[in-house]
């Protein structure tokens, strides 16, 4: 896939998380904007991971804690074949098992999440047994920046550097919001390099928006021989869709027909422009 | 009883429980200063974006913290504070239940433990979201009151007691629009389950949102067949009222217990464990959520599916009945 396909499937997958979003009328809107783009890459230049290769033990790992950021992954996955797309017209519907988070009944989805929290402890079982098994794969999760005061996060961050898991891979999709408002006035979480250094990780900062500052930063690691990987995706809540850009309601605010026609329209404009 | 007259339609609906909790607690915060309420970016959820912005010395947010929330609570509540912990049902008895279990309960600290969008209100969000396990993690913790109001009246009547409760409590609520249930009675008592309808052939005993497809199975059930039911709002979970329990099996009727939880240490086991070792024989039987996978979908959509419904209500009685 080349720079400007990859870019343009950041923009599909934007208006196909809409698209299922609008139809299962739910879902989380903002946070999914925003992480999207870091899914793509993951899925389409850093994973190891494709449908053939689900079950094979030494495959990469990719555990979403943020799990309400379902429907950006739902969309990806999708769109790698690990199941057809006509699959999520069932979303959150009676009996269907695409719901609003993700769990292990969708091909392609390593745990249950939704709960928050939860996905780094469990990045760390995966990364020691990896290393006990000297395998070479990598772990990845991706963390809310409102997730972050769960305290078993900073019990798994100093598990991680005490393992010395270099294989391990935590991205802070930063986009500085939450269901209330701004981090900083909810619960401030400022100075996270700092935070994350002196607890023993390595720490990168990229735009969580440019396709090549992330795939720099997944595939070039370790940044540190023996130390865990954070990344610290500076992103927009809501990215691509003016009018939902760093609103707080748009966390799980659900379209109108009109605002959902106008969000398709400036991404058509935006994909013209790549 | 007048309320029997009543027709499906003239019932009258109020709001979601959660939100009279919130109006509730805004109104006794405005006399009661050391009221204060404690959220984990749940104030959305809780109704409590109104009370934040008129009494923001009254709030305190811990950022999503479930455990930190209630250690917090606790320290507010032992310092004289009137604590209410606000946070999703399914976080607040899972993920802070050794808090809840420590800090508030064994060190008696008069914490109330606020649980929205309880049971499977969060439907589609799946069993993340569900809390059916709350009754029976809280029942199995000694020093705790258990609260599952079924409407507007009961849930007002709760959060107005709990301020001046000096006990650790539990509560909780869902998200759906409640009718007012029996409106004629007008007593609301920690321990007291109330009586919704009364009738001698059969007793359903619910709690929470449950209450309503019970009231309207029951409604069925003497339309179709003239059938007299019972039917119990239990809202307190513990201390469970044994004496009413053991009243109504006193004539042999059928009891059906209907609940928003887990069978597995629910209510119905709490009556099921009285009963027999009281030596009652009467016909048992518990509708709630069986011990498999939840079957995913709205809280409408699961509570079909199990038959918490008034269909499924009224099938289960009419069984019971042998009609
Ligand atoms: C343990 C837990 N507590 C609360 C919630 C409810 N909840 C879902 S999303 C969310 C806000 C998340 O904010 P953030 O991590 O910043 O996500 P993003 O901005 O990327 O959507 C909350 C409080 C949850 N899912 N899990
Ligand atoms: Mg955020």
């Amino acid at each position: 896939m080349t720079k400007k396909e990859l870019q343009m499937k950041s923009v599909f997958l934007r208006k196909n998380l809409l698209k299922y979003i609008y139809k299962a009328k739910a879902g989380h809107t903002g946070g999914s904007l925003s992480c999207v783009d870091t899914l793509n890459v993951l899925y389409n230049r850093v994973l190891n991971v494709e449908p053939s290769n689900f079950r094979d033990p030494s495959r990469d790992r990719y555990i979403q804690s943020k799990g309400h950021c379902v429907e950006a992954l739902f969309v990806t996955l999708a769109d790698r074949g690990f199941f057809p797309e006509s699959d999520l017209e069932t979303l959150c519907q009676y009996q269907s098992h695409y719901i609003g988070h993700p769990t292990k009944k969708v091909n392609g989805v390593e745990q249950n999440t939704g709960a928050l929290g939860h996905g780094l402890s469990i990045c760390v079982g995966e990364a020691i047994a990896a290393k006990l098994d000297h395998k070479t794969h990598r772990v990845f999760t991706l963390l809310g920046d409102g997730e972050l005061p769960e305290g078993s996060n900073w019990e798994a961050f100093l598990s991680a550097s005490h393992y010395k898991l270099d294989n391990l891979y935590a991205i802070l999709d930063n986009n500085k919001q939450q269901i209330t408002g701004y981090n900083k006035e909810v619960m401030n979480i400022d100075s996270i390099r700092e935070k994350l250094e002196s607890f023993g990780w390595a720490v990168k900062e990229i735009d969580g928006h440019n396709l090549e500052e992330l795939e720099g930063a997944l595939n070039n690691g370790p940044f540190e021989t023996g130390k865990p990987n954070f990344i610290i995706a500076h992103t927009i809540k809501g990215k691509g869709v003016s009018y939902m850009e760093g609103v707080t309601k748009w966390h799980h605010g659900v379209p109108t027909p009109e605002q959902y026609e106008l969000a398709l329209s400036e991404l058509t404009e935006a994909e013209a422009l790549i | 009883m007048e309320l029997d007259k009543i027709e499906e339609k003239d019932l009258k609906m109020g709001k979601a429980n959660q939100e009279v909790f919130s109006i509730t607690l805004q109104e006794l915060a405005e006399t009661n200063k050391d009221i204060i309420a404690v959220t984990s970016d749940s104030r959305g959820s809780g109704k409590l974006v109104p009370f934040g912005q008129k009494y923001p010395n009254q709030i305190v947010e811990v950022g999503i913290a479930e455990q930190n929330l209630v250690g917090v609570a606790a320290g507010l509540a032992s310092a004289g504070k009137n604590v209410f912990a606000v946070s999703p049902a399914c976080f607040l008895s899972a993920r802070a239940l050794e808090q809840i279990k420590n800090d508030v309960c064994y060190s008696d600290n008069p914490v109330t433990l606020v649980g929205i969008s309880a049971g499977v209100s969060y439907g589609a969000l799946g069993t993340t979201h569900h809390s059916l396990h709350d009754y029976a993690v809280l029942r199995a913790i000694n020093n705790i009151t258990i609260l599952a109001p079924a409407d507007n009246f009961e849930t007002e009547q709760a959060v107005r007691l709990a301020a001046q409760h000096d006990k650790p409590i539990y509560m909780r609520f869902g998200k759906k629009t409640m009718p007012f249930l029996n409106e004629n009675n007008k007593t609301f008592e920690f321990g007291k389950g109330r009586v919704i309808r009364d009738g001698d052939d059969i007793a359903i005993i619910a709690s929470g949102e449950t209450v309503y497809p019970a009231w309207l199975a029951a409604k069925k059930l003497e339309d179709d067949h003239d059938i007299k039911a019972t039917v119990i709002s239990m809202h307190t979970i513990k201390p469970l009222d044994l004496n009413l329990i053991e009243n109504l099996a006193k004539n042999g009727r059928p009891i059906i217990i209907v609940e928003e939880h887990m069978v597995t240490g629910g209510l119905g086991e709490a009556c099921a464990s009285h009963l027999f070792q009281h030596g009652f024989k009467n016909p048992f039987q518990i509708i709630g959520i069986p011990d498999e996978y939840t079957v995913t979908g709205s809280q409408v959509e699961i509570f079909n599916h199990y038959g918490i419904s008034k269909e499924g209500i009224y099938k289960t009685c009419k069984k019971m009945l042998n009609i």
